[in-house]
């Protein structure tokens, strides 16, 4: 039985909300993965002036200028995209609008200070074209070329700001066998360079050869309060970052990591997080021997934190379709859903990206299951806001759609 | 006629009109199987139909039959409630042998990027049967594939269709007499790989003056060598009659076959079709030019392969009877493949005739072929489009077989065709679907829980030794 005054309240706060123009989004019914390994369960989720306010069992009480009825689907914190050059690069082979790396500018081979940052555009369709398929950030990467550390990056919100950036500045370092090639024939080379350059941090020598005084700044700043991701596959390679990570006291994220499985409990002691895709099953290189596709399923078995990415940037949006695929071999579900979900926003330092009162409402509605091949997203909110679900894709499918053309496709303009 | 030249006939004409024997041969012979029934099964046939907890019994390396009917005494049961059963999968575009893993540089042999035309070569004499892709393909469902040259080249060569099984040679996978395929390539890869040698051809008008130069010697290469085996017919004819002096002319001309030519001997094939053309094109508007000219010359274009902008054609393409082998989400890699959609494959499946496959290009792909099926059957559902699971099957069986003139043989469970044949955990059209065995010929070739039925490469032998397991 409800307080007699209930209704009297819900008027005041009905009238108040005249003046606070508080925009509500109620989301009743859905199966709410809340972005942790718990499993689905049954909540309505009221999103006040962008935030989440309050996630319960039944808020069907509760006035909301906007109502979505989510029974039957479910729903989870937008997603994350992987490590991709989102706003870095419209078109792959377009080198004029790809600016994710340093290609023969400089002649030194570490350029800590490149800042990728400064190239992104909220407004390249890759933006809405991954957004609308339920993702709503990713790690900007420096792409890793042929040189030892390629650059600096940074978690990004897909809201559409200009500089909606999160999270602790991420270093790219290089040290698998294919840069080790082009830098000098080996791998060693990398540590050799690695190993000068952090030496050359503790000296305080202005006549610095292997990096710039912007470079050398970026990673002491770094050092302190950022991120060092390393790509690597080959376990050598593996514990060889996690060796000069310890000795020159960095924050090491391994990438790639497809023999990751072979030094697990080094990796679990160690705490270091491994960005992987799941679908890497052949030994498309000789760092690469030892893929498997229960590689996530031995690592978190194991303790290892682990994540996605699809090393894909136009089609970013298959990374569900790479956290299913780790669940198909082995991998706990509750562990997927986390890795595409909270934890990477968790490791590269973002804002939380759970279904938690008080936390920023980036949400997904989902037809089915979010892992599966066979669901999409039909509904994308960022920031409270429902978004358009528009992107240069749906458009081209609204103009080809119809089977009349009329005067031409030209004309039928959506 | 004087008996020389009887014997000259006997000798030259014969041998002239066998002038291209069958080269680099089929070795592949299934070895014996037993009968096998599947109980109780959801069975997509591949061509459309849908059988709920039905029968499908396979003997003698052939589709027996579907519903009820007679089994040997030796049959194995294979228990399939809740399991589901589909045809073989089929990718029409595969580079794994000549671009295999690991992809090192003297692995790379997909693409003889020294001229704009090299109809010349075959990609199986470029195909490397220890590929690790093979097996892994293999327990992902695929049974057959056709391995293509790459796209560096307007005229790439000959592509071929494989048998998925474990071989020492191409030979011992070769499908017995499956078509060869002709790959060609429109746009971009062509003209920057020769133009950025500031070579011919720089342009995309470039490149349809040189596939139309190309064809015209194929076609004076067709003539003359019709005319020498018609001369080679009269000459017979005359000698068996042992009537006119013309007969004389004619065997005279016998003497002189013309010279056999490898790259002409493609392209002649592929005019006459026999050669089944493959044609690696992106833009609708470069494939409604390329269809103009296979008109201009009179050959057929079999498949469009990637065709990212098929769905702006969808109509054109069922009417020509060219099929659509398609990414179910591939795009922005490069400009032509800017204007990709998701649910290109299901539009193009869309018109009355219209023949939609899901291809790999890919040796991830070719492993989740089922997956990437589930992504296009899916975006043409959520467009409106109604299309069931027996629908989309046809993607990446029955339609892809009929792409590489393997129709008759495979591709779909009808009686007597070759038991190829994939038994799923559960439907297929799921992230979480796998093949638990696949048969090819009637032959158990893959099992997914039993290590004696899970094939390896030599490559793979003997790696990581002392790694922890």
């Amino acid at each position: 039985m409800r307080h007699p005054y209930f209704f009297l309240c819900l008027l005041i706060s009905a009238f108040l909300s005249q003046f606070t123009r508080a925009e509500t989004l109620l989301i009743t019914n859905g199966n709410v993965l809340i972005g942790d390994d718990s499993p689905a369960s049954r909540l309505d989720i009221l999103v006040e002036n962008g935030r989440i306010e309050t996630v319960a069992k039944d808020l069907t009480s509760l006035e909301a200028d906007r109502v979505i009825d989510a029974t039957g689907r479910v729903i989870t914190p937008a997603l994350f995209a992987g490590i991709t050059a989102a706003g870095l690069s419209e078109i792959g082979m377009v080198y004029e609008a790809v600016d994710s790396r340093l290609n023969g500018l400089y002649t030194g081979l570490m350029h800590p200070e490149f800042d990728v940052r400064r190239a992104y555009n909220p407004h390249s369709t890759v933006v809405p074209v991954t957004r609308v398929e339920g993702y709503g950030y990713s790690l900007l990467m420096a792409a890793f070329g042929d040189r030892t550390i390629a650059g600096q990056g940074s978690l990004v919100r897909f809201d559409g700001g200009f500089d909606s950036f999160e999270g602790k500045t991420t270093i790219y370092v290089n040290v698998d066998g294919y840069s080790g090639n082009k830098i000098g024939g080996s791998r060693a080379a990398h540590w050799m360079l690695l190993e000068s350059v952090f030496k050359e941090l503790s000296v305080d020598d202005e006549d610095l050869t292997l990096i710039s005084a912007s470079g050398k700044a970026t990673l002491k700043a770094v050092r302190r309060n950022g991120l060092f991701v390393f790509r690597a596959n080959r376990a050598s390679d593996i514990l060889q970052a996690l060796r000069f990570s310890r000795e020159h006291n960095l924050n090491p994220i391994i990438s790639g990591g497809q023999e990751a499985w072979i030094v697990r409990d080094e990796l679990a002691r160690s705490g270091v997080p491994v960005v992987l895709n799941a679908l890497d099953n052949l030994p498309g290189s000789f760092d690469g021997l030892g893929a498997r596709l229960d590689n996530a399923a031995l690592l978190y078995e194991a303790g290892v934190t682990v994540l996605f990415t699809s090393g894909e940037t136009h089609n970013a949006r298959k990374l569900r379709q790479v956290a299913g695929n780790a669940v198909a071999n082995g991998l706990a579900y509750g562990a997927a859903v986390e890795a595409i979900t909270s934890l990477p926003a968790e490791v590269f330092g973002g804002k939380p990206r759970m279904i938690a009162p008080g936390l920023q409402a980036d949400l997904v509605i989902w037809s089915g299951d979010p892992l599966d091949v066979n669901s999409a997203a039909d509904q994308v909110i960022i920031g409270g806001v429902p978004d358009s679900m528009k992107s240069r894709q749906t458009q081209l499918l609204k103009r080809y759609l119809p089977e009349d053309a009329g005067l031409g496709r030209a004309y039928i303009n959506p | 006629m004087p008996l020389f030249l009887v014997l000259f006939i006997v000798l030259f004409g014969c041998s002239a009109v066998h002038a291209q024997p069958d080269a680099f041969p089929s070795t592949y012979t299934a070895p014996p199987s037993k009968p096998v029934l599947f109980r109780n099964a959801t069975i997509l046939t591949g061509d459309g139909q849908r059988h709920d907890k039905t029968d499908l019994y396979i003997e003698a390396g052939r589709i027996s039959w579907i519903g009820k009917g007679e089994t040997a005494p030796e049959t194995l049961v294979v228990d399939a409630s809740d399991r589901w059963v589909t045809p073989g999968l089929i990718d029409v575009h595969s580079h794994l042998g000549v671009y295999p893993s690991p992809g090192v540089a003297a692995h790379s042999d997909g693409n003889e990027a020294t001229a704009p035309v090299t109809a010349e070569v075959w990609a199986e004499h470029s195909v490397w049967p220890q590929d690790p892709g093979f097996p892994r393909a293999l327990a992902g469902g695929v049974t057959a594939m056709q391995i293509l040259p790459g796209s560096a080249n307007l005229f790439g060569g000959r592509g071929v269709t494989l048998k998925n099984v474990p071989s020492t040679s191409y030979q011992g996978m070769k499908f017995p007499d499956a078509p060869y395929g002709l790959k060609m390539a429109c746009g971009e890869n062509p003209k920057r790989v020769y133009g950025g040698r500031n070579q011919s051809p720089s342009t995309r008008m470039g490149n349809v003056a040189a596939y139309r130069s190309a064809w015209i010697r194929a076609q004076r290469y067709q003539a003359d060598w019709d005319r020498y085996n018609k001369a080679v017919e009269d000459a017979a004819e005359a000698a068996a009659d042992d009537s006119s002096g013309a007969s004389v002319a004619s065997a005279l001309l016998t003497n002189t076959p013309p010279r056999r030519n490898l790259e002409l001997d493609t392209l002649a094939g592929a005019l006459r079709g026999d050669i089944l053309v493959h044609m690696h094109c992106y833009r609708a508007d470069e494939m409604l030019t390329i269809l103009d000219m296979a008109k201009e010359f009179g050959y057929r274009v079999g498949t469009f392969h990637h065709g990212v902008e098929a769905y702006k054609i969808a109509d054109e393409l069922a009417d020509n009877g060219v099929c659509g082998a398609l990414w179910a989400d591939w795009w922005g890699f490069k400009i032509e493949a800017y204007d990709g959609i998701q649910e290109n494959i299901a539009l193009v499946d869309r018109p009355e005739g219209g023949c939609a496959i899901v291809h790999s290009d890919s040796d991830e792909g070719i492993q989740r072929l089922n997956q990437e099926a589930t992504k296009a059957m899916l975006r043409g559902n959520r467009a409106g489009l109604s299309i069931p699971p027996e629908r989309a099957i046809r993607w990446i069986t029955l339609n892809a077989a009929k792409s590489l003139g393997i129709d008759d043989q495979t591709g779909s469970l009808s009686t007597r065709k070759m038991a190829d044949v994939v038994l799923w955990n559960q439907d297929p059209f799921s992230v979480y679907a796998k093949p638990l065995q696949v048969y090819i010929d009637g032959v158990l070739r893959y099992e997914r829980d039993n290590p004696e039925l899970n094939p390896q490469s030599d490559f793979e032998l003997g790696q990581l030794m002392g790694a922890a397991q």
